[in-house]
C-alpha cells in the first residue's frame, strides 16, 4: 500500500495539491509559526556550530539544517498530549515539539538548567514531563522503546500517539524490523517516521538498499507505506495526520519516509568527501523555509520580522544558558537510580 | 508451614502484585497459553487474559524495548527472556537506553521495569542455553541485578523488583525452579541490596551466589561433621551491593571464599575479592581469598564434562576445608 506524494521539487512552491485546504485548516498564526519554527532551529543550529567554533561549547552536534520541514509538520499535526520519541539529529523535533529553547540552549551548554541538567548534551535532549521521551544517540534505539509505548497507550486505552522519529540508518537495524512487525500484529498507535536525509553518515540510500522507497517495506508488515516531500512541511503535515487518525481508528501503525537532505556533514568530524558540492547545491535550492514562505504568501517584511524574532530567540537563549551555573560537581553521582 | 517451589513461588510474586496493580504487565515469548519455557507464567494467561500475559514473536531486543517505552509513560512492566544466553539480543536496549535513561536525562525520567530470566546450567542445554551473565550487568551501572537463591526470596525479592522504580534484571536458576521452601502466603518484600548471612559460622566466610547458595549450605553441613563451621552469606542483590555484613564477617572469620557459577575470569568473584580486601577486613585476613567459579569454557554438552564445569558440593567442600585449614 505505498502512497506516492513525491515529486519534482525544484519549483520552489509546495507540490502538495491540497495545500490551500491545509492551510486552512492550520489556519493563518499556526502557519507562521511552523514558519518561525524552521527559522528557530536553523538559527539554533547556526548559533551552535558559532559556539563551537568559538570554543564555548565541547563535544560535538548533529544538524538539522535543511531538513527542518520534516520535524515541523510533523510535530504540528500533534499535540503535547501525544509521545514523541527522536533522534541524535533532534534540534529541530524538540523545538518543533515545543519545548523551551532556553532550556535547550541550555543544555547544549551543559548547564544545571538544561533539560538534562547538562548530563545529557545535544545528543539526548528529553522533557519526559513534556511527553517527549528523548532524542537517541543510537541508531534505531528508539524503535523498540516505540513498541513499548504504543502498548502503553493501548493497554491505559487513551487516544495518544507515539510519533517515532528515525533515520534512513536505522531503516536497515534489526531493531526496525522486530518493531514494526510488533506494532503492526498488535495494531499499536505509532508513527513511524523515516527522515531519509540521504545518508546514514557516508553511507548512501542508494548503496544501502535495493528498492526505490524505504516505505515499500510497509508491505512486510501490512501497513501504510508513505513518501513524502520531506522538505514541505504541509505534505509532512498531512501524512502525520492522516497516520494519526489511522492510529487512532484502530488500525495500528504507519511508516512514512520523509525525502530530505542534510545540508552539513554528519557531525564535526566530517569531511563530506562521499558527496559532491553540486549535489549540496542542488538541495539547497529546495530550502524548506523560502519555499514555505513564499507558500504562506508572506509579505518580505514579515518574513524579515519572523526571522529577527527567531534570531532574537536564540540570543537571549544563550544569554540565559551562559548565566546558568555549570552542573555541579558534587551531584556527579546523582540520577543513577531512582 | 506452607512449603512452594522456587517456580510456584514466582508465579504467585506475579499473581499478587498483578491483582493488586493493574499497571503491571507480563510480556515475553510463550508465557501465554505454553505457560513459560519453565512454566513460571503458568495460568496466569487465564486468569488475566491476553492483554496483561502477552506473548510476543522472538524479538528479545524488542520485547525489552517493550518494557521500557511502557516503563517510561506509567506502566509497571514485567518481561521474561527466555533463556538468560537470550539477553544478548537485548544489550542494546538494556545497556545504552534502559539504564541510562534515568541519568542521560537529568534524574528526571523513571524506567519500572523488571526483567526476569532462567541462567544456569546442569539441564544438558549446551554452550547456548547455559550462561550466567549477571556480571555484565553488575558492570551497567544504573541497572540492578538480583539472583533469588530460595523460593522465600524469589517471592519477596520478585516483588520489591516490581516495587522498585528501577531497571531490574531478575536472574533465576533453572535448577532451582523445582526446588522447595517455606513461603508465606501474603504479599512480603525482601528488600533490594540487602546481604542475608544465611549461616553463621567462626572459622570461613563463603560469599554464594544463586544455585551455589544451597550448596555450599550442603557443603556447610559436611565440613561441620569435622568441626569447621561455614559463615554462608548470600548477597541477593549483586548491584548494588550491601558489603557491610560481608566485611563485618571477614572481619570475624578471617578468611573468605566466594563461589559463583559463572566463569571465573571477569565473574563477580573478583569484584567480590576486591571490595573484601580494599575494605577494613584486609587486615584481618589470615589466608588470600579465594575464588571458586566456573571454567573458563563455554558450557559443554557432556553430562560429566558439564557437571565439572561449574562447582558442585563436593568441590566446594574440598576448597572451603583447603582454605580453613591453612592450606593457601
Amino acid at each position: 500500500m505505498i502512497e506516492e506524494l513525491a515529486g519534482k521539487t525544484t519549483n520552489g512552491n509546495s507540490i502538495v495539491a491540497n495545500a490551500p485546504e491545509l492551510l486552512a485548516e492550520i489556519g493563518p498564526e499556526r502557519a507562521r509559526q511552523m514558519l518561525q519554527t524552521m527559522m528557530l532551529t536553523r538559527a539554533f543550529e547556526e548559533k551552535a556550530v558559532e559556539l563551537y567554533s568559538l570554543g564555548r561549547v565541547h563535544g560535538t552536534m548533529h544538524l538539522s539544517i535543511g531538513q527542518e520541514a520534516t520535524a515541523v509538520g510533523a510535530n504540528f499535526a500533534l499535540t503535547n498530549h501525544d509521545y514523541l520519541l527522536n533522534t541524535h539529529r533532534g534540534h529541530g523535533h524538540i523545538l518543533a515539539w515545543g519545548s523551551d529553547v532556553n532550556l535547550m540552549m541550555a543544555e547544549f551548554l551543559g548547564r544545571e538548567a538544561g533539560y538534562c541538567r547538562g548530563r545529557g548534551g545535544s545528543m539526548h535532549i528529553a522533557d519526559v514531563d513534556a511527553n517527549n521521551l528523548g532524542a537517541n544517540g543510537i541508531v534505531g534505539g528508539g524503535l523498540p522503546i516505540s513498541v513499548g509505548v504504543g502498548l502503553s497507550i493501548k493497554l491505559r486505552k487513551t487516544d495518544q500517539v507515539c510519533l517515532t522519529i528515525f533515520g534512513d540508518g536505522a531503516a536497515n537495524e534489526g531493531a526496525f524490523h522486530e518493531a514494526l512487525n510488533m506494532a503492526s500484529i498488535w495494531d499499536l498507535p505509532i508513527i513511524y517516521l523515516c527522515e531519509n536525509n540521504q545518508y546514514a553518515m557516508s553511507m548512501a540510500v542508494q548503496r544501502a538498499f535495493n528498492i526505490d522507497r524505504i516505505s515499500q517495506r510497509a508491505c512486510a508488515y501490512n501497513i501504510t507505506g508513505v513518501t513524502v516531500d520531506g522538505n514541505d512541511p504541509l505534505a509532512v503535515y498531512q501524512a502525520v495526520r492522516e497516520a494519526k487518525a489511522r492510529a487512532q481508528a484502530g488500525n495500528g501503525p504507519t511508516l512514512i519516509e520523509s525525502l530530505t537532505y542534510r545540508w552539513k556533514g554528519h557531525s564535526k568530524s566530517d569531511r563530506e568527501a562521499y558527496r559532491t558540492r553540486d549535489e549540496v547545491r542542488e538541495w539547497q535550492q529546495r530550502d524548506p523555509i523560502p519555499r514555505f514562505a513564499a507558500v504562506l504568501n508572506l509579505a518580505q517584511k514579515e518574513v524579515d520580522a519572523l526571522q529577527a524574532e527567531a534570531q532574537a530567540l536564540i540570543e537571549a537563549a544563550v544569554v540565559f544558558a551562559e548565566n546558568s551555573p555549570e552542573a555541579e560537581l558534587s551531584t556527579i553521582l546523582e540520577g543513577v537510580y531512582a | 508451614m506452607r512449603e512452594l517451589t522456587y517456580a510456584e513461588a514466582l508465579r504467585e510474586a506475579l499473581r499478587q502484585k498483578m491483582a493488586a496493580d493493574e499497571r503491571i504487565f507480563l510480556i515475553g515469548e510463550d508465557i501465554g497459553v505454553y505457560g513459560g519455557a519453565f512454566a513460571v507464567t503458568a495460568g496466569l494467561f487465564n486468569e488475566f487474559g491476553e492483554n496483561r500475559v502477552i506473548d510476543t514473536p522472538i524479538s528479545e531486543a524488542a520485547i525489552t524495548g517493550a518494557c521500557i517505552g511502557a516503563a517510561l509513560t506509567g506502566m509497571l512492566p514485567v518481561g521474561e527472556i527466555q533463556f538468560m544466553d537470550f539477553v544478548t539480543l537485548s544489550m542494546e536496549q538494556l545497556v545504552l537506553q534502559a539504564a541510562k535513561i534515568r541519568f542521560m536525562f537529568g534524574g528526571k525520567a523513571t524506567v519500572p521495569m523488571v526483567l526476569r530470566m532462567p541462567g544456569g546450567s546442569g539441564t544438558g542445554a549446551a554452550a547456548q542455553h547455559s550462561e550466567s551473565l549477571e556480571n555484565w550487568f553488575v558492570h551497567v551501572p544504573g541497572l540492578k541485578v538480583v539472583m533469588p537463591s530460595t523460593p522465600y526470596d524469589a517471592k519477596g525479592l520478585l516483588i520489591a523488583a516490581i516495587e522498585d522504580e528501577n531497571p531490574v534484571i531478575f536472574v533465576e536458576h533453572k535448577l532451582l525452579y523445582r526446588t522447595k521452601g517455606y513461603v508465606p502466603e501474603e504479599m512480603y518484600r525482601v528488600p533490594l541490596s540487602q546481604t542475608n548471612v544465611v549461616r553463621q559460622g567462626r572459622d570461613l566466610t563463603v560469599v554464594a551466589t544463586s544455585i551455589m547458595v544451597p550448596r555450599t549450605l550442603e557443603a556447610a553441613e559436611k565440613l561441620a561433621q569435622e568441626g569447621i563451621e561455614l559463615e554462608v552469606i548470600d548477597p541477593r542483590t549483586l548491584n548494588p551491593l550491601d558489603e557491610k555484613p560481608i566485611v563485618e564477617s571477614v572481619i570475624k572469620t578471617g578468611k573468605a571464599l566466594v563461589v559463583h557459577e559463572a566463569v571465573k575470569t571477569g565473574g563477580f568473584g573478583g569484584e567480590m575479592v576486591s571490595r573484601i580486601v580494599e575494605s577494613e577486613a584486609f587486615d584481618y585476613l589470615d589466608a588470600p581469598v579465594r575464588r571458586l567459579a566456573g571454567l573458563d569454557i563455554p558450557i559443554p554438552y557432556n553430562r560429566n564434562l558439564e557437571y565439572h564445569t561449574v562447582p558442585q558440593v563436593e568441590t566446594i567442600v574440598e576448597e572451603a576445608r583447603k582454605l580453613a585449614h591453612g592450606a593457601y
